[in-house]
């Protein structure tokens, strides 16, 4: 890379860190330089150590070799204190952490103002941070109500208390761990103009994703990381999407393709099925699930999609209306049943939803199947069965963990989806129910996902997927219906749909004349 | 009927309620501004017992009402850095350590009574805290025979619950410990230690707790006897959840269960040739379970209470 002449002074260097968590190498002599004024996005798989990174910057974590140097008021760069957030601030580092870091039982302003004057002073500094705070948001734009409670806030607004938290710090350097996971695309738009404000500002800035279209959009520079290495270091202006994907996997990338294929006898059939009261409800929908077809529900999150999963989950049940399982009907059915009916199911949040968190992988991928002979021995649990069951699936799924015996909630979402996945589908199940199955993942997991369901399909499963992501709609189904407040469009085959009309469908539009 | 009205218009009722009220305003505040940091301290009861047992002696080997005031203060303090030790840093179970931590104070508190008093047969005496005197207000028909002839400890506790809220609400310290019962890494992001916070909440606390047990011995009575805190630390634990976990209601709360106390005693003079007089001792905790009950199921926990924090951990 070029720098040119009047390139701006360096305001944060990182040069050697590695990080190793017992026989895992999360980082390995990684460098990265940052201009003020420039924005660096820090692109790479789950579980690549962007996170890993920097938390070592703020001093979360120590590394185990490496050092950390920013650069003072006078530009010269200094040693940073390592382990030490409170020497991070100190430096001018601000830091938005992923699971934002606010007490919810305070307010904007309070939790701003947090840590800034000496604890044993008499009063909160009021006055003068309330003027500062207001100059700030006029700067950057970033308006919240200083005086709300946290708890009451968006989850976009409490984002803004962030980004002003390491300002009203005076921050230098800014890092934001994935700063769009939880954003509504507007809401990214809105704060990638605002960083760019902020760096033109001479903020230096630095932001971990994993999404390229941001990363392109929204950088200068991109560096990449793979298993804890730095690959690739770019201008942005020299990446496209291509490129970057094969950085980050480390190898090409294809897109998992759907070859068409004949629909069998009926899996699973809904006719008239309500259920639930309030928002998230479904109200006389039916549709019939075919053997080998993927059918995709589109539809904006919220609308009776996660209730039409609990109940094809067993977790509710219909107030009226009737659903069969290979033709029979299921009345009295609990999430047991569904599971010895055939019915693999891969919950929307995966973290609560679908580990036990406090258990090893090993425990995760036989929890359903506990009962079975296959882990048993004279009724007791046969431990060396569960562990090649372990070493088997973390093997075939490529699941990145320290080994069968490794705390599930320790594992990053992908990996935890592949666990969910190894559980669910090994088992060849007849129906798969995959809620939401690739948000939040990666590219390299999301295509993980996307094959296993695929095959699924070509075992002659039938494949309910519900999804907001059109691509991945497209990508799939061979058959999609829409979901707007718990009512079910009748489930067209996707080549007859187009994805304006499915995303008119989407927002309420009248549906029939709206397909093309 | 008119008997209950009675009861319930004399001064003396008022004045018994408060002096009632007052171990309780000093437990229930410690407890509180604990739980606030995120660390529930049953060690309550016994550091309670440690408190009355600590400033008694203290006063009787001559440190003077006010030394033995300040030694009950340590010995809380004392007995709260051990729960802390115990349940910050090495994040153990705070249900487990604060019993271990109230059957450890209060059998010690008796091992060194017994060591100093192998062989008296009624309790020494000390001279305590005498109802103080204050011009004009004391005077007052009926506000100052209820309220204003009190001891100092009374008055202390009093002063005690606006400090403890000013701090809590209207200082950068108190805005810490709020937060770092709710989200620790909160605090941790901010550059604060949330060891040293919670750990210096517990032991103040701590030492909150144990004036509510000197009260007991240097102004309640004259003498420490086995037995005498009889639950009162766990009705502070109580009262903290019926409190809302805020000073002003703790008040609130410590003078309702020591109108209930007053109430019954005098109840009991009423009705007690038909009624077991069990029956009116049980009355003001059977009233804070019903009182809580309907408190408590809309209560706000402070997030993190009970949740032991390891740094860097996800």
């Amino acid at each position: 890379m070029t720098v040119p002449e009047e390139a701006p002074p360096i305001a944060l260097s990182l040069s050697g860190i590695t990080k190793r968590f017992g026989a895992l190498t999360a980082n390995e002599a990684v460098d990265l330089d940052l201009r003020r004024g420039e924005i660096v996005a820090l692109l790479g798989e789950n579980g690549a150590g962007k996170t890993t990174l920097m938390n070592i910057l703020f001093g979360h974590y120590v590394a185990d070799e490496g050092e950390v140097r920013v650069a003072g008021p006078d530009g010269t760069l200094v040693p940073l204190e390592p382990g030490s957030p409170h020497a991070a601030l100190e430096a001018g580092i601000g830091m938005v952490h992923q699971h934002f870091t606010l007490a919810e039982n305070l307010t904007a302003f309070e939790n701003i103002v947090l840590g800034t004057a000496p604890l044993l002073s008499a009063r909160l500094a009021s006055r003068a941070a309330r003027e500062k705070l207001q100059e700030l948001m006029r700067r950057s734009g970033l308006v919240v109500d200083l005086d709300a409670r946290i708890s009451r806030l968006s989850v976009g607004e409490k984002q803004r208390v962030e980004i002003l938290k390491a300002l009203y710090r005076d921050a230098r350097v800014l890092v934001l761990d994935e700063p769009t996971a939880v954003l509504t695309p507007l809401e990214s738009e809105t704060l990638f103009e605002t960083l760019k404000a902020l760096a033109a500002q001479g903020l230096a800035i630095v932001f971990i994703s994993h999404k390229l279209a941001e990363v392109l959009a929204a950088s200068d520079r991109i560096a990449v990381l793979r298993l804890g290495r730095k690959v690739a270091d770019l201008p942005a202006a020299d990446c496209d999407r291509q490129k970057l994907a094969e950085l980050m996997v480390g190898h090409e990338v294809t897109m998992s393709r759907r070859e068409p294929q004949a629909a069998g006898e009926v899996l699973l059939a809904l006719s008239a099925v309500t259920c639930g009261e309030g928002r998230d409800t479904v109200s006389d929908i039916g549709f019939a699930l075919r053997a080998g077809e993927i059918l995709g529900i589109a539809g904006v999150s919220g609308n009776g999609q996660a209730m039409l999963a609990r109940l094809l989950s067993g977790l509710e049940r219909q107030t009226s209306g009737d659903i069969r399982l290979a033709g029979r009907e299921i009345r009295a059915h609990d999430a047991a049943d569904m599971i010895r009916a055939g019915v693999a199911r891969i919950p929307e949040d995966r973290h609560r939803d679908g580990v036990v968190g406090a258990m090893s992988v090993a425990e995760n991928l036989v929890i359903e199947e506990i009962r079975s002979s296959r882990y048993q021995r004279f009724g007791f649990l046969d431990f060396r069965a569960i562990a090649d069951r372990a070493v088997e699936a973390i093997a075939s799924y490529d699941i990145r963990c320290p080994g069968g015996s490794a705390v599930a909630r320790l594992l990053s979402g992908g990996n935890i989806q592949k666990i969910v996945l190894a559980r669910t589908l090994d088992a060849s199940p007849s129906v798969v129910l995959a809620a939401q199955p690739s948000r939040g993942l990666d590219i390299g997991a999301t295509g993980d996902v996307h094959r296993r369901l695929l095959e699924a399909r070509g075992r002659g499963a039938g494949v309910i997927l519900i999804s907001e992501d059109l691509d991945e709609l497209f990508a799939l189904s061979d058959r999609i219906a829409v979901i707007h407040r718990g009512r079910l469009s009748p489930p067209r085959p996707a080549e007859e749909l187009d994805r304006a009309a499915v995303g008119l469908m989407m927002a309420g539009q009248h549906t029939e004349d709206a397909a093309a | 009927m008119s008997d209950i009205l009675d009861i319930l218009l004399a001064a003396n009722f008022w004045a018994a309620a408060l002096r009632i009220a007052t171990p309780l305003i000093f437990g229930v505040l410690g407890a509180l501004i604990c739980e606030r940091a995120g660390v529930l301290n049953l060690g309550i009861e016994g550091i309670f017992t440690a408190g009355a047992m600590a400033g008694w002696m203290a006063a009787w080997l001559g440190a003077g009402l006010w030394g033995g005031v300040l030694v009950a203060a340590l010995a809380g303090a004392a007995f709260g850095l051990l729960h802390a030790i115990l349940t910050v840093p090495l994040g153990l179970s705070q249900h487990v350590s604060g019993i271990g931590v109230t059957l450890f104070a209060t059998s010690l508190s008796y091992y060194t009574y017994r060591t100093a008093l192998p062989d008296v047969s009624s309790p020494p005496r000390i001279e305590a805290f005498q109802p103080l005197d204050i011009p004009i207000l004391s005077d007052l028909p009926f506000l100052g025979p209820a309220l204003f002839q009190q001891t100092a400890l009374t008055f202390l506790a009093l002063a005690l619950v606006v400090a403890v809220g000013f701090v809590l609400y209207r200082t950068p310290l108190g805005l810490a410990i709020r937060a770092v019962g709710d989200n620790p890494s909160a605090v941790e992001a901010q550059g604060l230690s949330v060891m040293a916070l919670r750990m210096g909440t517990v032991v103040a606390g701590s030492a909150l707790m144990a004036l509510g047990g000197a009260f007991l011995t240097m102004s309640a009575f004259d003498a420490f006897f086995f037995g005498m805190v009889n639950g009162r630390g766990w009705i502070c634990i109580a009262l903290t959840v019926f409190a809302s976990w805020r000073p002003g209601k703790a008040l609130i709360g410590a003078l309702l269960f020591g109108a209930f106390d007053a109430f019954q005693v005098r109840l009991q003079t009423e009705v007690g040739a038909f009624v077991p007089g069990q029956i009116f001792l049980m009355l003001p905790y059977i009233l804070s379970i019903a009182a809580l009950v309907v408190v408590a199921r809309k209560a706000d926990y402070p997030r993190a209470l009970l949740k032991p924090y390891f740094k860097g951990q996800r």
